[in-house]
């Protein structure tokens, strides 16, 4: 295995006695696409906030490219190229798809914003390239049809789509998606499973998923790590995860049981 | 709902190009603030009106900057605060350091500016109701702070300020000495008017830029916007602080033409109130302050002649507004638009 491009070394989250994440570890390789997986409430979205720095571990820490992220506010661990995606809801809902993109390149931008008040060449420069990037973004997740929707008309797997492309439009490194294929159906996740794919082929990001739909999981992850009541309790290929007895366990009696066998 | 058919051109573009009838209506209005309104007054002989609408000029510059903090997704109720220091910012140094008016009134707007720093850092962490209380109690606070302190005299006051004198660059004389004018009631219509017009200019580029788009995507959701990289903490800051400096300008005017300042110069109704002008103008249009200043400040006045019903009948009136048109007076454009 190369170097590790992001560790998750021993993060402990408590709030006041409850322990959401305990001691988890684990290495994430360059262009690597890893599914963390787990029951409701195991602890998954706390470690991906923590990722993502909108949470900072209790103790324990988060490493990526060799320094420490964990701790540091959600826009400068977006700076330096860990990106999340949110569920559905989490949109700029009264711009357009295409504004959705173009703000979102805020990351990009070279001119100050003082620059951008008087419109400045450099602004200029910016907006043009930012427009650019926009339509190549668009183009890549198939969004022409609907790039001047104002987001709140999206249906569902519209806004998943745009929340990816948010997402990609910061130009990240490693991008979390949260949920990417929730109440999808067959169809729509396969699509999805194949853009996630492309994602790491096609533009070379490390793709971390949180993540229910065990079949899709199954299908799209290099490794996966499993986590249950907050500690990680597997990790390994598909094929390891299918037959580690302590998933099947913590699975079993769950909603519902099946981890796609 | 233009958008569908134009796809080339950045959102960024299409607020600051100036078609041809954007250049008609801003000329048509440059013309009726400086032309035409001066020459119905001189024909009229109505000279009060220039005190009703130089307080409307001053009144949107100050509800520019409220407007500009919703547009952060803040309701700010505590513009009054920020117009009672700039206030008394102009008039100590005025009275106590001799210094021009004409230094004094971006003075005003700095201390304004740097005070909301401190105060904001804190306060805008809060979203929604809490944010509003808090706002809505800073003009009590700031009323009490000049009540006590010994800078600011007290209840008694700040009176006596003189007019502002002559504004001069290398000898040039680019406005007269106001205590010499025959009319100094016009020249601070003008001066108010000047103001109101760069306020609005600055709040159109601000909204047209980058840094309006950034204050959008933190008014609809502020874990999204930091998670693409924006300084949420910082960008809020700096929005407030242009907020106050508005207030604070917008306040220092005020005691120039009264020429005189005390606690309660402005209170909570009228940080009230410059939060009212924005909604009743629409909050989603920059000119909404301006339109929504001018109909509830003349509005109000024209109601007078309903004697003691004026006050019941402009509250229902503004509830009858805020259930009809929840987007406020320019939201009828719009509608207008998408019947087409």
């Amino acid at each position: 295995m190369t170097a590790p491009i992001l560790q998750i070394k021993g993060v402990t989250k408590r709030y006041g006695g409850l322990t959401a994440n305990s001691d988890i570890s684990f290495d994430v390789a360059p262009q690597e696409i890893l599914s963390v997986i787990g029951p409701n409430g195991a602890g998954k979205s706390t470690l991906f906030k923590q990722i993502a720095g909108f949470v900072t571990p209790t103790t324990g820490e988060v490493i990526y490219k060799g320094s420490r992220i964990s701790g540091l506010p959600p826009h400068k661990v977006a700076r330096l190229g860990v990106v999340r995606t949110f569920q559905e809801t989490t949109i700029f809902r009264s711009m357009t798809v295409r504004e959705n993109i173009i703000v979102a390149h805020h990351l990009r931008s070279r001119a100050s914003l003082l620059g951008f008040f008087l419109g400045s060449a450099a602004a200029r420069a910016d907006e043009a390239d930012f427009a650019r990037s926009a339509d190549d973004i668009i183009d890549f997740l198939g969004l022409q049809p609907i790039r001047n929707e104002m987001a709140s008309n999206l249906p569902q797997g519209h806004l998943r789509a745009l929340g990816m492309a948010i997402g990609l439009a910061t130009n990240p490194e490693v991008i979390l998606l949260d949920e990417p294929f929730a109440g999808m159906n067959h169809d729509e996740t396969m699509r999805m499973v194949n853009l996630v794919r492309r994602l790491r082929d096609e533009r070379g990001l490390t793709v971390l998923l949180v993540e229910h739909d065990m079949p899709a999981v199954m299908k799209i992850s290099d490794r996966i790590v499993c986590i249950n009541f907050g500690e990680k309790i597997a990790e390994g290929t598909p094929l390891e995860i299918q037959s580690n007895p302590r998933v099947i366990e913590a699975y079993l009696g769950s909603e519902d049981a099946a981890i796609g066998m | 709902m233009t958008a569908r058919t134009v796809s080339t051109e950045t959102p960024q573009n299409k607020g600051t190009i100036m078609t041809p009838l954007r250049l008609i209506g801003v000329g048509a209005y440059l013309l009726g603030v400086f032309v035409l309104v001066p020459a119905f007054i001189a024909l009229t002989g109505r000279w009060d009106f220039y005190y009703t609408l130089t307080s409307v000029a001053l009144l949107s510059v100050g509800a520019a900057g409220v407007w500009l903090t919703f547009y952060i997704g803040r309701i700010n109720i505590g513009q009054g605060a920020y117009a009672l220091v700039g206030g008394y910012v102009s008039a100590i140094l005025v009275m106590k350091a001799g210094v021009s008016f004409w230094a004094t009134l971006p003075l005003a707007g700095i201390a304004c500016a740097a005070v909301s720093v401190v105060i904001g850092l804190p306060i805008l962490r809060l979203r929604g109701v809490y944010f509003a209380m808090v706002t809505l109690v800073l003009t009590e606070v700031a009323r009490l702070t000049a009540l006590a302190l010994p800078v600011t005299n007290g209840a008694k006051g700040i009176t006596s300020i003189p007019l502002p004198g002559e504004l001069s660059i290398l000898g040039l004389t680019i406005v007269p000495d106001f205590a010499s004018l025959a009319n100094p009631k016009l020249a601070f219509y003008l001066l108010a008017a000047v103001l109101m017009v760069l306020t609005y200019f600055v709040l159109w580029r601000i909204v047209n830029s980058r840094l309006g788009h950034l204050c959008r995507s933190l008014q609809q959701n502020e874990e999204l916007a930091a998670s693409i990289g924006v300084n949420t903490a910082m960008l809020r800051v700096l929005a407030y602080s242009i907020s106050s400096f508005f207030g604070g300008i917008a306040g220092a005017m005020f005691v120039a033409i009264s020429q005189s300042i005390y606690p309660s110069s402005f209170v909570v109704t009228d940080s009230v109130n410059f939060m009212l002008y924005c909604f009743l103008g629409g909050l989603g249009y920059v000119f909404g302050p301006m339109l929504g200043t001018f109909l509830l400040y003349f509005g109000w006045d024209l109601l007078s002649v309903a004697k003691q019903y004026q006050l019941l009948i402009y509250s229902g009136a503004m509830i009858a507004l805020m259930l009809v048109l929840p987007n406020g007076v320019l939201s009828l454009l719009d509608r207008k638009e998408t019947r087409k």
